[in-house]
């Protein structure tokens, strides 16, 4: 075990843990934060992406020693009912999902993404959105919303 | 437009299920609370019904609350499956909340002293002449809905209707968005402990020896349990309950599995098992048309992964002899009938209860998972125990969907005009879910100490749109056909429901031969469609995709487009797909062009993300999938290895939707896969010349069928 500090939707967080678990195992058990799921647990499907230093990262095969001093944003730290990130409402207009179960990753790609490119073409949206599976077929529906965001985003 | 008149009979789902409270509620503060007894997987089918409900008891959509379905408390609308639920779920609400409605109209009325008749609702309130007024909650006191529903009960004219129709806002979006809770996986329970279970790594593979030392040194470790071939691990963390599952799986010994079949020849593993063959229909030619020739064409199709983004998830948990299961099952009802079997209780013992899961695509490992969790939280203590698989298993133990095997022989007279037509399917059944059988179809139950049988799959029967059989019986008006159906009686690779049934693999085949045929004539495909169609609803689906796609683009080299169309089981939604693709040895769908006849639209939005979403997902399994195995082992067990279409490999979608709000509706999720495949395959020829008729459509099968045509 050994004391993990990092930063968390821009709070300090100390974990005390084995090194060796997961950061996702980390936020969806000890530290509850739900946001990104478990789709396979090899770094394949994006279900459980977070933003680590501004960087989308697979979260389920990413060991908790690889955090230290890092600045992790989840979806939970995107935005709120009240104050919405501009991704979160653009998926809302563009009813951008069917099941949502891998949503929450596809965000915080996208989120990556708009953070380094304000104005991404529509392939840009695709290549960043590339390593997220969607299994229901909602992909142009994510990709409007996230063209959506971006030029809301420009304009303010 | 006239009003309509009282339904001459209940609609099936309210007629099984009378009591007006099982499904309409006032609560406090101005709620609705409308409890069907279908389930939400992504389909958007909650909003639908809200909407229904909101138009016929004149309230604001957004002061529904729709309850998830429970055997505590729900309907008994057995499964969510099929693109049924508008038709079953949506009539029943739609004349209960007509006839809740004219009981409240009633009761005001009598309040008042005003003629039901001059009263009005808007959004709850009632008022009347003299600016009297009343609400549904402030007359919910005395009015009772603990009665059955009458046939008597009108529901709104189309004219009438305000939220039917139009494109309404999905209400479990936004806690989706916002990180809410709302998924199993991410239901927090006081006293939460995590399952894990033991499976082979090879199909029908049984526990026969367990070394359990090691495992019990973990720690975190609160119990292992085994009944006979079932074992399994509960701990009180996820990461604990993996590691002692890591330990046990060193210990355990296994037998041989069931040799699986060459996945190079499935039609001829397909044709040489025993079988229980089915004439589904046959029609004789009113003339003797003397055929010159035939056509002899075989089409396949692999085993297709649902490969949900999410694994199966469960939770249970014992109080006594009671069992509450927390579920993502497409059927609350008959799940809780096979746990009864399993666990040898009286179905009042078992509470089965509703949370959403990923999209399930129809019968995965959710009914599954519900027994493991069961078993497992045995040894838990009376805490709730979630058990959740492994990305592994979940591509290699839950149902797929069955490999087909698909001939079809056409007669053709001088002209290369159809005389004859027979179509034969080989297949393993389509549907083997739980909760219809005295046998439990839950892969635990052929696991445990004394194991039933493992079910194997059988098919739904004509009436209810076949299975194998689904969408053999052409909707063209050909002279004389013959259609069968060999269903086999052996299961080496687990089947059961997945979207469409045998649908996609016949219209892919009707409507390859079609084309092949229309080609053979120098006709339009379009047209020599539209000549074989007497259906005008048929005919007017395909003319708007045509017109919208600008049928039939200039030819251009690279480029190729092909058309499809299948009205869903012969009885739903009627949908036509043209598809342009690019391609040499690769082939890449550039854009896909749908137009759908569900009759009455309820969500229009929700219609096209439906409509949308089948056409990706048909490109999907049309493009890339197949289940992979040697003869001991299920290979395609990770993302690598069972890969699925990408955003940057996703085509353009447009979907036009003809509105028939006279036309009861039906439902749209199934309607684009049969369509969208035959429209790919068609464009392939039209691009490269040659037909392919063996699914999927990847480079080797590509090549392999130019090999053979020249």
């Amino acid at each position: 075990m050994s004391v993990i500090e990092f930063q968390l939707n821009g709070t300090a967080m100390a974990v005390d843990i084995d090194p060796d678990r997961t950061l996702l195992d980390v936020l969806r058990g000890r530290l509850g934060v739900t946001s990104a799921h478990f789709g396979c647990g090899a770094g394949e499907c994006g279900a459980c992406h977070v933003m680590v230093d501004g960087r989308a990262m697979t979260s389920c095969d990413m060991p908790m020693w690889s955090v230290a001093d890092k600045d992790v944003v989840t979806v939970e730290g995107l935005g709120t009912a009240d104050a919405p990130h501009p991704l979160q409402r653009a998926f809302i207009s563009e009813q951008a999902m069917q099941c949502g179960y891998c949503v929450s990753g596809i965000l915080i790609s996208a989120a990556a993404l708009l953070k380094h490119n304000l104005s991404p073409t529509e392939a840009e949206v695709r290549t960043a959105l590339d390593r997220n599976l969607c299994r229901c077929g909602s992909h142009n529906r994510m990709v409007r919303a996230v063209l959506r965001a971006a030029s809301e985003m420009a304009a303010s | 437009m006239s009003a309509p008149s009282p339904a001459p009979q209940l609609p099936a789902s309210l007629a099984a299920n009378p009591r007006l409270s099982s499904w309409v509620t006032f609560t406090g503060e101005g709620r609705v609370a409308i409890s069907p007894g279908k389930v939400e997987i992504g389909q958007g089918i909650v909003t639908a019904l809200a909407q229904i409900a909101a138009d016929e008891l004149d309230v604001d959509v957004g002061r529904i609350e729709m309850i998830r379905a429970s055997t505590a408390i729900s309907p008994n609308e057995g499964v969510t499956s099929g693109s049924l639920s508008i038709q079953q779920s949506g009539r029943a609400l739609r004349h209960a909340c007509a006839e809740v409605r004219q009981r409240f109209l009633a009761a005001a009325s009598e309040r008042l002293g005003v003629d039901a008749a001059l009263l009005n609702i808007d959004d709850g309130e009632i008022s009347g002449p003299g600016n009297v007024r009343t609400s549904y909650w402030e007359l919910a006191g005395d009015v009772s809905l603990d009665h059955d529903a009458t046939i008597g009960a009108i529901a709104k004219s189309i004219a009438e209707r305000a939220v039917a129709g139009h494109s309404a806002q999905r209400v479990d979006i936004p806690d989706k968005v916002f990180a809410r809770p709302r998924f199993i996986h991410d239901l927090a329970l006081p006293g939460l402990v995590h399952g894990r279970v033991l499976r082979p790594d090879v199909p029908g593979g049984r526990l026969t020896a367990l070394d359990q030392d090691a495992t019990r040194a973990i720690p975190g470790l609160i119990a292992i349990i085994r009944d006979g071939g079932f074992a399994g691990v509960v701990a009180d963390s996820e990461a604990a309950a993996k590691a002692a599952l890591k330990t046990l799986r060193k210990g355990a010994h296994w037998s041989a599995g069931q040799p699986l079949p060459d996945e190079d020849d499935l039609a001829g593993f397909l044709k040489s098992q025993p079988v229980e063959t089915t004439v589904i229909d046959t029609k004789a030619a009113a003339t003797t048309h003397k055929p010159v020739k035939t056509l002899r064409r075989q089409y396949t199709r692999p085993y297709i992964a649902h490969a949900s983004i999410a694994p199966s998830c469960a939770i249970a948990q014992w109080t006594g002899d009671r069992v509450h299961v927390w579920t993502h099952s497409q059927g609350v009802y008959l799940l809780r009938a096979d746990l009864a079997i399993v666990l040898k209780l009286p179905a009042e013992n078992i509470v089965v209860e509703h949370m959403e899961g990923a999209g399930c695509y129809g019968h995965n490992a959710a009914d599954d998972v519900a027994l493991d969790a069961a078993l497992l939280a045995k040894g838990a203590g009376g805490r709730p125990v979630r058990v959740q698989w492994s990305r592994h298993d979940e591509m290699s133990h839950a149902p797929f969907g069955a490999a087909m095997a698909i001939e079809i022989e056409a007669d053709l007279d001088a002209d290369d005009e159809i005389v004859g037509w027979r179509h034969v399917i080989w297949s393993n059944g389509h549907a083997a879910r739980p909760g219809r059988a005295a046998q439990p179809a839950l892969l635990a139950a052929s696991e445990i100490e004394n194991p039933y049988p493992r079910m194997i799959s059988t098919n739904p029967p004509a009436a209810n749109g076949g299975g194998g059989d689904r969408n053999s019986v052409p909707l063209y008006d050909l002279p004389a056909w013959a259609i069968t159906s060999h269903r086999l009686l052996t299961m080496p690779v687990r089947t059961s429901a997945l979207r469409t049934l045998g649908g996609q693999g016949n219209v892919f085949a009707i409507e390859s031969m079609l084309d092949e045929i229309a080609t053979l004539r120098g006709e339009d495909p379009v047209a020599f469609r539209l000549r074989h169609l007497r259906d005008e609803r048929a005919k007017d689906i395909i003319r708007t995709a045509a017109r919208r796609a600008a049928w039939k683009p200039e030819k251009r080299a690279g480029i190729g487009h092909g058309v499809g169309f299948a009205r869903y089981k012969n009885t739903g939604a009627y949908c036509a797909a043209i598809a342009e693709i690019e391609g040499a040895d690769d082939i890449r769908v550039r854009r896909l062009t749908l137009a759908v006849d569900v009759g009455e639209v309820i969500n229009p939005d929700g219609v096209i993300n439906q409509i949308e979403g089948g056409a990706i997902q048909a490109t999907s399994w049309v493009l890339k999938e197949r289940v992979r195995f040697d003869r001991t082992h299920i290979t395609s067990t990770s993302w690598t290895d069972y890969p699925i279409l990408r955003f940057s490999e996703v085509p353009a979608v447009d979907v036009e939707i003809i509105q028939r709000p006279e036309i009861e509706p039906v439902g749209a999720g199934e309607a684009a896969h049969g369509p969208v495949t035959a429209a790919i395959a068609n464009a392939i020829y039209d691009c490269l010349g040659v037909r392919v008729r063996d699914l999927p459509f990847t480079r080797d099968k590509i090549i392999a069928a130019m090999e053979l045509a020249s």
